[in-house]
C-alpha cells in the first residue's frame, strides 16, 4: 500500500503480498511475539482446559463436614491453585472463568470499536453528519449508565433468554450493554484525527484526482487512524473485562454460579490479607491479557505502517 | 470561530432538552421505587402514602414539566433571592430530594468541594505524570524505560479502583498507619497542621485514581506522538539542523498534543461525575456517591439533577475540545 | 490475646457500673461510622434504619426497649401497665405520664402538648408519614394536664405500645414543627435536618448523606452525661471497610452492621483494637417456597397468581424433603460465624413467641430423597434429575445480590442436586429485588421463582402484625400491584382463624401458645416459609469504648448516654 502523503522509497524486488510484508515487519516485534504466544497459551488453556481438568468449577461436598475441610485450601496436587471458601477447585474456576472473560473483552470490545469507528470516520468525514452524530456521542456520554443497564436487562433480558437460553441470552445482553456504553471516547478521538486527516494532502490530492468518499475513507483515512483505535481497542478489552465483574457485582450480569475473572476477583477481595493468591491469580489473568493484547497491537500498529515497514 | 462557538452554543439547548427528557424518561422506567430501601416490617399501605406524599405517583409528563419549572425557574430564582435579597421564587418548591426530602442543590453544594478536591486534584496528578511518561517512551520506543511504562501503564489499566483501593488501605492504613482509610470531610485547612492532615488523607484516593488517569492518558500521548516521529517534516526539521529538543518538544509534541487534548478534555466532566468506586471505598461521599446511592434509592429529583448537569459540562467541554483543536491545529477550520 | 481479655474484662466492668464518677463531656469525641449514610434526622419522613437509629441520639419516644426486649421509661415517668393502672382494664386506653422538669435541649419545658402534636404530625393528611402503622387503631391522643396523656384505642388493643415506644416514634417539638404539617412536611429542611430534642446529643452540623456532628446536650435530664462531649457520626462505604476502620486501623471507636464472612471476623479481631458485639433479635433468613406456578409460559398477570399452583412445591413432603436436604448449621459456619445460629422458625424471639421447633436443623439427604421417593418423584430416564408425569423436578432460586447469599445459594444448590433437584441461581440487584416496583419482573413480591431467599423480621417484641402477614387476602397480585406480605402465596383457613383469635387474645399465655401454633403451621412444619438463620445484629467496637450494650429491639445506639472512654 503506497498512498500519496508516503515518500518511502519504491523497492525494486519483485513484487511481494502486501500481508506478508506485515507479517515480515510483525515479526521483527519481540513484544508482540511474545505477547501473541502468552495470549494464545491463555486460549488454549481456556478452550482445552476443561479437557484436561476434568473438574467441575461449581462441584462442592455435599457432606457438610467434608466440605468444611476443603475450603480456602492451599496449594496442592488435587487443587494446583488451592480451592475458595466453599471448597471449589480455584483452577477450574479459573478456566471457566477465563472462557466468559476472554471473551465477553473481545466481542465487547469489537462491537465497541467497530460502532465507535463508523460514528467517528462519518462525523469526521461528513460534515453534515458531524452535528447530529457529535450530539448523539454526547447523548450517551451523558447518560446514567446503571439505570441504562437496569433497563435493558428488565426489557431484553427474559426475552433474550426464552429466544436463546439463559447463558447465550445474558451473554449477548452483557457484551450488547458494554459495547453500547463505551463506543463514545474511540469515535471522538477518531473524528478528531479524521478531522485532520481530512486537509492533509494525500487526502486533497485523492479527492482531486475524483476518488469516491467510500474508497478515500477506506483506503485513506481508516488506515491512518489505525494507532489510536488500536490503543482504544486494548483499553476497552481491559474496560470490559472489569465491566463485566462490576455487572455481576450488581446482580445484572451472569447468574451467580457462572464464575468470570472479574467476579472471582471481586469475591476474593476479602480474603486479601489470609489468602493472596485469591486474588492473585485472577488479576494476574486479567493483566496478561490486557498485556498481551496491547503488545500485539504494538506490533499490529507498525506493522501496517507502511512508512515503517518501509524501514 | 466566533460564529461557529455562538451557533454550537445554540444548537446545544435543544440537545440538552433532549438529553434531559431521554434520561428522566430512562430513570423512569428503570425498576426500583423510593421504597426500595424500606424496612419490610412497613406495611404496604404506609408505603403507598410515603409514594404519594412525595408526588411520585404522579404521570411521568407532569413530573418532567415539574422539573423542568424547578429546574429553570425555580432553583436559578433561589439562587438570585439568595444573593441580591430578592423576592423572585416566593414559597414555589424547589426540587426535592426522595431520600432526604431537602432541596437536592444543597446535597450537591455540600458534596462539590470534596470532588473537586480529591478527583480533580487525582485528574491534575494523572495529566502531569502520563505527558513525560508518553513523550519519552514514544521518543525512545523499546528502550527499557518503555518498557517498564508500558508494563505499569497496563497493569494499572486492567487492575480494577476497587481492588487497588482496598490493597492500599490494607497496606498503607491498615498495616503501616501511615494514611486514613476515612476521609474526613470535616477537615477545615486553616493552618499548615491541618493543611498536612488533608493532604495525608487525599494520597490514597488521589493514588488510586491518578494511577488509573496517568495510564489512560500516557497510553495516547505515546500513540500519538509515534506517529507523528514518523513524519516527513520531522526528517526535514531535524536535516535543518534543529535541536533534537525542539524537534520533539516543539515541532512533534505540539502535533501530537492535538488528540489527546481531546482525551483530556473530554476527562474533565467525568471529574464532576465523580469516582463512584473510589469515592466509596475512602468515604470521601462526593458527586459520584450522591449519584449511585440515589440510583439505588430511585432518587429521581436526584438522579436527574446530577446527570442533567453532567451533561451541561460534557456538552460544553466537547466544545472547548473542539475549539482547542482549532487553535492547535490551524488546518482545521470551522466554517 | 491476653490484652484483649483484659481489655474485654475492663469494659464489662464499665458496662455494668455506668461510670458515675464521668463528667459531661469530659471523655472528649467519639466516632461512629454507619455503611449507610443518614440522609435525615427526622424517623416520620424515612423508616430507614439509618435514619431512625442517627436521629434517636438526638429526639427520644416516651419509653423504649432494652436489649432483653423489655420497656423501660424514657421521657415517661414509668410504664404504664394494667396493674398500675396506666392500662384500661378493657384496654383500650393508656395514660402515660412525662418525667417532671424535662426539657427540650432549647431549654423550654416538655409538656403533653409535644406529645399530642407528635400523633398529629404523623397522621396529618398528604404528610405521607412513614411510621404511619405506629398510631393506627388510635381515636384520641388527649392532654388533660401538661404532664399527661391519655391514648384511646378505636378498639381494645391487647398491645398498647406502639405509639411513642421505640426510636421510630420519638416525641417531637411542637414549637419547632408547628408549621410543617401534611403537605408541608418535607419543606421543613432545616426542622428536619436539625430536630430539637431531649436525647444526649444535639446537632451541630449535618450532611445529609455524608456525615452527623452533634454536641452534648447541656439539658440532658442526667447532668452527669453523655461523657462525650462531641460524636461524629459518619456514612458511607461497605460493611467491611466499617469494620476495618475500626478493627484494624483504629480511626472509628464504633461500627453499625458489619456483617461479614467468619474468616474475615477472626482476622480483624486478631488485630487487637477491637471487637465484635452481637446480639439476637427476630431477623431471620429464609426460603420462601412459591406454592403457585411461576412458569413463563403463563400469561402475564397469571404467573405466580393463585390461579395456578405449583406443581410440587405445594406438596409439604417435597417441601420437607428440601428442608432435610440442607445442612443449615454449616450455612452458619460459611456465611455468618458468630453472627448467625440455625433455626426453623421465622419467629425465633422473644422466648414467649418463639417455638421450640428444632427438627430441621439436623441434615438428613437419605431421609429427604426417601421423602421424594415417596412423593412419587423418581429419576425415571436416569439423568440425575428426577421426574414425574413427565415433568422434571427444577427449581429456579433467586435472591438479592450479596456476597454471603451468593455462597448460601452455591451450597444449598449442591445439597438440592444431590438428592436429585435441578437447580438454576439468579440473583438481582437489592434496590430492584426489594424496590416493589409493579413494574419490574424481578422484585421479592412477584416471585417469578420457585423458591426465593431474603431476611425478614418484626418490629419490636409483638410478632402478631408480622404473623397476619400471611392471611390469605395478604397474597400479591396484580389486583393489588403486587403490594402484600404473603409472599410464599400461603392460604390456609385455619390459619386465618388463628389470626383473628390471636388479635382478641390478651392473656401473654395464651398468645404465646397461638404464636407458636401459627408458626409451625407455616414454617417449621409447614414449611412454606422456610427459616434458616437466625440473624444477629453484629457490629464493631473499639477496645477503648466502654458502655457498649448492643440492642436488636430499639435503636442500636440506644444507651449512646453511657458510653464511655476507657483510658
Amino acid at each position: 500500500m503506497l498512498d500519496a502523503g508516503s515518500s518511502a522509497p519504491l523497492t525494486l524486488a519483485p513484487p511481494r503480498s502486501q500481508w506478508r510484508d506485515v507479517w515480515d515487519q510483525f515479526r521483527t516485534h519481540k513484544g508482540a511475539l511474545i505477547g501473541m504466544a502468552v495470549f494464545f497459551a491463555l486460549v488454549a488453556l481456556v478452550v482445552l482446559g476443561p479437557h484436561l481438568w476434568r473438574y467441575d468449577p461449581n462441584f462442592i461436598e455435599p457432606d457438610a463436614m467434608k466440605m468444611i475441610k476443603s475450603r480456602n485450601q492451599p496449594a496442592s496436587l488435587a487443587h494446583p491453585i488451592g480451592t475458595d471458601q466453599l471448597g471449589r477447585d480455584m483452577l477450574a474456576r479459573m478456566i471457566a472463568g477465563g472462557k466468559v472473560s476472554i471473551s465477553v473483552g473481545f466481542v465487547a470490545m469489537t462491537i465497541s470499536i467497530c460502532f465507535g469507528t463508523f460514528v467517528g470516520v462519518m462525523a469526521g468525514f461528513f460534515r453534515r453528519l458531524d452535528g447530529p452524530l457529535m450530539r448523539l456521542t454526547d447523548l450517551f456520554l451523558a447518560l446514567p449508565l446503571l439505570p441504562l443497564l437496569l433497563v435493558m436487562v428488565m426489557l431484553f433480558r427474559d426475552a433474550l433468554a426464552g429466544v436463546m437460553g439463559p447463558s447465550l441470552g445474558t451473554f449477548l445482553l452483557i457484551v450488547t450493554a458494554i459495547g453500547v456504553t463505551s463506543w463514545m471516547q474511540s469515535a471522538r478521538i477518531v473524528r478528531g484525527e479524521v478531522l485532520a486527516l481530512k486537509e492533509r494532502e494525500f487526502v486533497l490530492a485523492a479527492r482531486s484526482i475524483g476518488t469516491p468518499s467510500r474508497r478515500l475513507i477506506l483506503r485513506h483515512v481508516l488506515p491512518n487512524v489505525v494507532s489510536p483505535v488500536m490503543v482504544a481497542a486494548t483499553l476497552n478489552i481491559a474496560d470490559a473485562i472489569i465491566t463485566e465483574s462490576a455487572l455481576s457485582f450488581l446482580g445484572l450480569g451472569f447468574p451467580p454460579d457462572f464464575p468470570t475473572w472479574g467476579r472471582l476477583l471481586f469475591d476474593g477481595l476479602p480474603y486479601l490479607q489470609q489468602y493472596p493468591e485469591r486474588v492473585f491469580w485472577p488479576g494476574l489473568a486479567i493483566s496478561l491479557t490486557v498485556l498481551s493484547v496491547n503488545y500485539i497491537g504494538d506490533g499490529l500498529r507498525d506493522a501496517l505502517d507502511p512508512r515503517i515497514r518501509g524501514r | 470561530m466566533l460564529t461557529y462557538i455562538f451557533r454550537r452554543l445554540l444548537i446545544a439547548v435543544p440537545t440538552l432538552l433532549l438529553i434531559s427528557l431521554v434520561i428522566f424518561l430512562l430513570v423512569d422506567l428503570a425498576p426500583g421505587s423510593p421504597m426500595s430501601e424500606i424496612p419490610l416490617t412497613v406495611p404496604p399501605e404506609v408505603k403507598k402514602k410515603m409514594i404519594e406524599a412525595m408526588g411520585a405517583d404522579q404521570p411521568v409528563f407532569v413530573r418532567y414539566l415539574l422539573w423542568l419549572r424547578q429546574f429553570f425557574w425555580v432553583e436559578p430564582a433561589y439562587w438570585l433571592d439568595g444573593h441580591f435579597g430578592t423576592h423572585l421564587a416566593g414559597d414555589a418548591q424547589r426540587i426535592l430530594s426522595y431520600q432526604t426530602r431537602s432541596p437536592v442543590f444543597i446535597t450537591i453544594g455540600q458534596r462539590i468541594p470534596q470532588t473537586m478536591t480529591v478527583i480533580g486534584s487525582a485528574y491534575l496528578v494523572g495529566v502531569l505524570i502520563a505527558l513525560p511518561i508518553g513523550i519519552y517512551s514514544a521518543y525512545r520506543q523499546y528502550s527499557w524505560f518503555d518498557q517498564a511504562g508500558t508494563f505499569f501503564a497496563m497493569i494499572g489499566f486492567s487492575v480494577p479502583t476497587f481492588f487497588t483501593g482496598v490493597l492500599l488501605i490494607v497496606v498503607f492504613a491498615a498495616k503501616l498507619q501511615w494514611f486514613p482509610s476515612v476521609y474526613d470531610t470535616t477537615l477545615k485547612v486553616t493552618d499548615w497542621a491541618s493543611f498536612l492532615k488533608q493532604v495525608r488523607q487525599m494520597v490514597l484516593p488521589v493514588t488510586v485514581l491518578a494511577m488509573f488517569n496517568a495510564a489512560t492518558i500516557s497510553r495516547y500521548m505515546r500513540s500519538s506522538m509515534l506517529d507523528n516521529l514518523g513524519q516527513d517534516y520531522v526528517r526535514t526539521a531535524r536535516a535543518k539542523g534543529m535541536g533534537e529538543g525542539t524537534v520533539v518538544l516543539k515541532h512533534v509534541l505540539r502535533n501530537s498534543l492535538i488528540p489527546v487534548v481531546t482525551v483530556i478534555a473530554l476527562g474533565i466532566p467525568s471529574i464532576f461525575g465523580g469516582a463512584i468506586i473510589t469515592e466509596q471505598v475512602f468515604k470521601v461521599n462526593g458527586l459520584g456517591a450522591a449519584l449511585i446511592g440515589a440510583i439505588h434509592a430511585n432518587d429521581l429529583p436526584m438522579v436527574q439533577t446530577l446527570t442533567f448537569i453532567f451533561a451541561v459540562l460534557i456538552v460544553l467541554f466537547n466544545l472547548i475540545a473542539d475549539v482547542l483543536y482549532g487553535i492547535l491545529d490551524p488546518r482545521i477550520r470551522y466554517a | 490475646m491476653k490484652l484483649r481479655t483484659i481489655l474485654m474484662g475492663a469494659a464489662a466492668v464499665i458496662a455494668t457500673a455506668p461510670a458515675a464518677m464521668a463528667e459531661r463531656g469530659s471523655d472528649g469525641n467519639v466516632n461512629v461510622i454507619y455503611w449507610q449514610a443518614p440522609s435525615i434526622l427526622n424517623p416520620y419522613l424515612s423508616s430507614g434504619t439509618k435514619d431512625i437509629e442517627s436521629s434517636s441520639l438526638v429526639i427520644e419516644p416516651l419509653a423504649g426497649f432494652d436489649e432483653k426486649g423489655d420497656l423501660f421509661p424514657r421521657l415517661a415517668e414509668d410504664i404504664p401497665t394494667v396493674e398500675n393502672g396506666g392500662v384500661s382494664k378493657d384496654m383500650t386506653s393508656i395514660t402515660w405520664k412525662l418525667k417532671k422538669d424535662l426539657k427540650w435541649s432549647d431549654g423550654t419545658p416538655v409538656t403533653s402538648a409535644d406529645v399530642a402534636f407528635t400523633y398529629q404530625y404523623c397522621t396529618a393528611p398528604d404528610g405521607g408519614c412513614a411510621q404511619g402503622a405506629h398510631f393506627d387503631g388510635i381515636k384520641s391522643v388527649e392532654t388533660p394536664d401538661p404532664q399527661t396523656i391519655v391514648v384511646t384505642f378505636t378498639a381494645p388493643k391487647p398491645n398498647p405500645y406502639l405509639a411513642f415506644v421505640g426510636g421510630q416514634s420519638p416525641i417531637l417539638q411542637k414549637a419547632q414543627f408547628a408549621d410543617c404539617l401534611g403537605a408541608a412536611a418535607p419543606t421543613c429542611t432545616e426542622q428536619n435536618f436539625h430536630p430539637i430534642g431531649t436525647g444526649p446529643f444535639v446537632v451541630k452540623d449535618f450532611k445529609t448523606g455524608d456525615v452527623l456532628q452533634l454536641e452534648a446536650n447541656p439539658n440532658y435530664r442526667d447532668p452527669a452525661k453523655p461523657a462525650f462531649a462531641t460524636m461524629t457520626l459518619k456514612g458511607g462505604g461497605d460493611a467491611e471497610s466499617a469494620a476495618r476502620a475500626v478493627m484494624e486501623t483504629g480511626e472509628f471507636d464504633y461500627a453499625w452492621n458489619t456483617q461479614i464472612n467468619p474468616d474475615l471476623q477472626a482476622q480483624m479481631t486478631a488485630a487487637g483494637k477491637g471487637h465484635f458485639v452481637n446480639a439476637f433479635g427476630t431477623l431471620v433468613e429464609r426460603i420462601e417456597m412459591n406454592q403457585t406456578d411461576p412458569s413463563p409460559d403463563l400469561a402475564e398477570g397469571e404467573r405466580s397468581t393463585v390461579k395456578h399452583p405449583h406443581p410440587f412445591l405445594t406438596d409439604p413432603n417435597v417441601r420437607l424433603a428440601l428442608s432435610k436436604a440442607i445442612d443449615r448449621q454449616a450455612l452458619v459456619d460459611v456465611g455468618y460465624g458468630e453472627a448467625g445460629r440455625p433455626t426453623c422458625s421465622i419467629v425465633p424471639a422473644p422466648a414467649a413467641y418463639a417455638s421450640t421447633n428444632t427438627d430441621c436443623i439436623k441434615q438428613d439427604l437419605d431421609g429427604a430423597k426417601k421423602l421424594l421417593d415417596e412423593a412419587g418423584w423418581k429419576d425415571t430416564d436416569g439423568d440425575g434429575i428426577r421426574d414425574k408425569d413427565g415433568k422434571k423436578m427444577h427449581i429456579l432460586f433467586q435472591t438479592s445480590t450479596n456476597p454471603v447469599r451468593q455462597d448460601v445459594q452455591a451450597l444449598v444448590k449442591g445439597w438440592w442436586n444431590e438428592v436429585g433437584v435441578e437447580v438454576e441461581l439468579k440473583n438481582i440487584d437489592a434496590s430492584v429485588y426489594f424496590g416493589g416496583d409493579a413494574g419490574s419482573p424481578d422484585t421479592f413480591e412477584k416471585f417469578y421463582a420457585d423458591v426465593e431467599m431474603y431476611a425478614n423480621n418484626f418490629d419490636g417484641t409483638n410478632p402478631e402484625a408480622y404473623l397476619a402477614g400471611y392471611l390469605c387476602s395478604k397474597i400479591p397480585g396484580p389486583d393489588n400491584q403486587w403490594q402484600g406480605e404473603n409472599i410464599p402465596r400461603y392460604c390456609d383457613p385455619e390459619y386465618d382463624k388463628l389470626v383473628a383469635e390471636l388479635a382478641k387474645t390478651s392473656d401473654m399465655t395464651q398468645r404465646g401458645d397461638l404464636a407458636k401454633k401459627m408458626n409451625d403451621m407455616v414454617s417449621a412444619v409447614g414449611m412454606d416459609s422456610m427459616a434458616l438463620i437466625d440473624r444477629g445484629r453484629l457490629s464493631a467496637a473499639s477496645n477503648t469504648l466502654g458502655g457498649v450494650v448492643v440492642n436488636t429491639w430499639d435503636s442500636e445506639l440506644w444507651n449512646v448516654q453511657d458510653w464511655t472512654r476507657i483510658k
